[in-house]
This record gives C-alpha cells, sequence and structure tokens, in this order.
C-alpha cells in the first residue's frame, strides 16, 4: 500500500441527500429531534431549579403554537426512531437461537416493535392514572 | 496498536437509542402536546409543584437525569457520525463540538438536579 499518493474516489459533496443514502440521512437525522427534545427537556430542569416564575415561563412556553409545532416534529423524528431502531437491531447483535432455530431478522424486528408499543401504552397508563 | 475511543461512545449511545424507542414516542406526547394543551391530560399535570415534588425523589431524578443525558448522548452521537460522513469539519473539531456540547450538558444536568436537592 502506497502513502504517499492514496487513490481517493470522487465523492459528491452532496451524496446524503440523493437515494439511496437519503435513507440513511433521514435515519440519522432522528437524532436531531431525540437531542432536541433533551434539550427542551433540560430548559424545563434548569427553570424548574431557577424557581417558580421561570418554570412558569417555560410551561407558557410550551403552549405556544411554534412549541407544539416543534413537539409534533419531535413526535414525528421519535416513531421513525423507533421504527428504524428496531430494524438495525437484529443486525448489530448476536444471532438469536432458539433450541435449534436461528430466529429470523424479521421476527426480532417485529418483537423489538411490539415492546416498544406496549411500553407506548403503559405509559399512557401510568400518565393516565397519575394525574392530580 | 492505537486503541479507538469510540466504544466509549457506543455504550450511552445504544442505552439512549434504546430508551428513547421505548418510551420517547410516549414522553414526547405527555410533555410536549398532551399536558401543555390540556388536552387528555390535566392542565396541572406538569404544574410547579408537582414537577418539583418528582424532581426531588430520587426515583424522579433518576428517570430526569437517564432521559436527558442518555437522549443527548445518543442524538449527538449520530449528529457528529454524519457530520463526519458529510465532512462538514475536521473529526478532531466535530468530536470536541458534539461530545463536548454532550458532555457540559450532562454537567449543568447534575448541577439542576443538586440545586433541587
Amino acid at each position: 500500500m502506497s502513502s504517499a499518493r492514496p487513490y481517493l474516489r470522487p465523492v459528491e459533496s452532496l451524496w446524503w441527500a440523493h437515494p439511496p443514502y437519503l435513507a440513511y440521512t433521514l435515519r440519522e437525522a432522528t437524532g436531531v429531534a431525540v437531542a432536541g427534545y433533551a434539550l427542551v427537556l433540560l430548559a424545563g430542569l434548569i427553570s424548574l431549579a431557577a424557581g417558580k416564575g421561570a418554570y412558569e415561563a417555560w410551561l407558557g412556553f410550551l403552549k405556544t403554537p411554534w412549541s407544539l409545532a416543534l413537539h409534533v416534529l419531535f413526535l414525528i423524528g421519535m416513531i421513525a426512531h423507533v421504527w428504524t431502531w428496531f430494524q438495525i437491531m437484529p443486525k448489530t447483535m448476536p444471532r438469536l437461537a432458539l433450541g435449534e432455530r436461528i430466529l429470523p431478522q424479521r421476527q426480532i424486528t417485529a418483537g423489538g416493535l411490539a415492546v416498544a408499543a406496549a411500553s407506548f401504552v403503559i405509559i399512557f397508563l401510568i400518565a393516565k392514572g397519575t394525574q392530580p | 496498536m492505537k486503541r479507538s475511543i469510540a466504544p466509549l461512545f457506543w455504550l450511552p449511545f445504544g442505552a439512549g437509542g434504546m430508551l428513547a424507542a421505548l418510551i420517547g414516542p410516549a414522553l414526547v406526547l405527555i410533555t410536549g402536546l398532551m399536558a401543555p394543551t390540556g388536552i387528555g391530560l390535566s392542565p396541572e399535570y406538569m404544574s410547579f409543584a408537582r414537577a418539583r415534588a418528582f424532581a426531588h425523589h430520587p426515583l424522579g431524578k433518576l428517570i430526569l437525569f437517564g432521559v436527558i443525558a442518555l437522549f443527548l448522548w445518543h442524538g449527538t452521537e449520530r449528529i457528529y457520525l454524519t457530520l463526519r460522513d458529510m465532512h462538514a469539519a475536521g473529526k478532531l473539531a466535530l468530536m470536541w463540538l458534539c461530545y463536548g456540547a454532550a458532555g457540559a450538558l450532562t454537567i449543568v444536568t447534575l448541577a439542576a438536579l443538586a440545586v433541587i436537592g
């Protein structure tokens, strides 16, 4: 291998904006929604530490159309994250065997999505049950 | 052989990804849409007194820290890898930017939880 003049295949700078790489870019973009939602929660936590006035200002922000639109985008990103996360999971984990049979990737994905759906319902019921 | 430090960042990435996959959509729906609008949930759901009591409890603290810190580390790992693949800037600059932000905000989260006491 020559280190003096390695061959660099020319790559178009906007490669990520075209199929098939666009699917990868969109999947990775769900990270923006996950981190963005964490930032909103962190802002709430900081205002909670700062006192009642600051916290109520944050609650006021949550009621604005800007915040509601932002959270609709976060929700779309989160759902895309759930979907893609369990598509990737069987590819990144060791093969799972039940006795002699190796579990197909499709079934692992389906199982993960089922657990996520059950978790959604449970958290929703906890929220309903802990209302003031 | 020079060891890569990348695996250090895969653990919070994976943990945050799994946590977000299991509870992310429900949390966004509850804290970002239902509680603020009062649709399907009491408008007092996230009142100051209730939020304060939640953040005061050790279990509440653990949930807040776990969700905020792991979601941040998960998201910034994806943003870092994507920006690196886009050749947006040098690898080291992107590492400092992404991991630096996640690290600093993790400390801010701990500090806010400590102030609440």
